[in-house]
């Protein structure tokens, strides 16, 4: 079939809810590839999406050298978007990050799974509150 | 690939004088293969006459898919001929929900108080099928479903045989995801069914004036429909799901407003209608 492969109904639409929402939010996809994320986060994120593009999540995440409270490095499998990709629950962490832009930002990270159908992980959000 | 229109009507049966031309069934569209495969897709009322006629052409075996399970999409199999025929076989396919099987969500509307006769009463044999989340094959042809924006879990059908391809999408709102005529493909509500396709079957069921009031009610405009037909590339396209309250007149009006918005397919759009007969050339 010469058909390209279209991205999940649901991601769509959460990147359409992400798209209006004033909150810092990213979407990867189920193989953990960042697919989007709204302007909110370019305050973050330092750059915007359309400059990035598509990356792996844990290259993404790596690039802003996430610190504890204490400014210790974050162990990767406390990141919560590495744990609602590959545990698929939901996580929560503070943290101190170095966004693009050079600026040190502390933020905490809220990332959930996506589920369709009964059974079918399709992605996860992550979701940034300034603190 | 033949494509036969059995029912094009949106929402609810509308039989009268002023709905002669396009018809008043609900949704049912046959398509039939040189293969002697029989696809029909949907079972609004248009569904019973289908019934009828592959019961005299002596079809014994048809593949039903169906793309929700919304009463205009399913009221008419309660009087499908080859339900009662113990002959018959049906293969019926449908999306998935996350609570209930498909064929325990197709039994409630054959069980009292809507129909004295339980579907597992009835004569024909009837196979259940949840749709695939990758394309799947059925003799010669190529199926792929996928989720699209309407509510409830509801998909959107491409089949490729015979050298050409169709694509039925008969309950859709793109709108909804936002600006979908500026995304990449990959990013548009059922973009991998639609792309490129012969023929686009989509749901034109208001004019523009109209959907302001209908947000959310999971149907397009005319102008969201033709946007829709530019951005997936589709290269013909027959506008659908007419609305209850739209006479042949107004059709004609719909059909106008479509073809006047300048879209890109390689002939104009038309409005369906009932009885109406599309055959697809090899390409």
């Amino acid at each position: 079939m010469a058909t390209a492969r279209s991205k999940h109904l649901v991601l769509i639409l959460a990147r359409e809810l992400a798209s209006n929402l004033a909150t810092p939010t990213l979407i990867a996809d189920a193989e953990g590839t960042l697919v989007f994320f709204n302007d909110a986060a370019e305050e973050i994120v330092g750059r915007g999406f359309s400059e990035i593009g598509e990356m792996p999540m844990d290259e993404f995440s790596a690039s802003f050298t996430p610190r504890t409270r204490n400014h210790a490095p974050l162990a990767d499998e406390r990141r919560p978007t590495r744990i609602a990709l590959e545990e698929r629950r939901a996580a929560h962490e503070q943290l101190w990050v170095l966004s693009r832009d050079g600026v040190d930002r502390q933020v905490a990270i809220t990332a959930f799974p996506l589920f369709a159908e009964a059974d079918e992980f399709v992605g996860i959000v992550g979701i940034f509150w300034r603190e | 690939m033949r494509v036969r229109i059995w029912g094009c009507r949106g929402s609810v049966p509308t039989p009268g004088p002023q709905t002669v031309r396009c018809g008043g069934n609900t949704s049912c569209i046959e398509i039939s293969l040189d293969d002697g495969t029989v696809f029909v897709l949907d079972a609004g009322t248009g569904i019973r006459e289908l019934g009828n006629q592959l019961a005299e052409n002596g079809v014994k075996h048809v593949h039903l898919m169906l793309t929700h399970l919304h009463l205009d999409h399913l009221e008419g199999l309660r009087f499908f001929a080859p339900l009662f025929d113990p002959e018959s076989t049906i293969d019926l396919w449908g999306p998935r929900s996350p609570v209930v099987t498909l064929k325990e969500r197709i039994r409630r509307s054959f069980s009292p108080p809507l129909f004295p006769i339980d579907l597992m009463d009835t004569p024909g044999r009837v196979n259940f099928h949840e749709l695939p989340k990758t394309q799947w094959r059925i003799g010669e042809a190529r199926l792929i479903a996928s989720l699209i924006v309407h509510p409830g879990p509801t998909v959107g059908y491409r089949i490729e045989a015979d050298g050409s391809s169709v694509a039925y999408i008969p309950d859709h709102e793109p709108a909804l995801t936002g600006d979908f005529a500026r995304r990449s493909r990959d990013w548009i509500s059922g973009g991998s069914i639609a792309e490129d396709v012969d023929l686009l079957l989509h749901d034109a069921q208001y004019f523009e004036e109209e959907y302001d009031g209908r947000l959310g009610w999971g149907h397009s405009s005319v102008d969201s429909a033709m946007a829709y037909a530019d951005a997936v590339g589709a290269r013909r396209v027959v506008l659908f799901h007419h609305d209850p309250t739209h006479s042949d007149e107004t059709m004609e009006r719909l059909e106008a407003e479509a073809r006047s918005l300048g879209s890109n397919t390689h002939d104009p759009p038309i409005v369906a209608r009932e009885g109406m007969v599309l055959e697809l050339p090899s390409r």
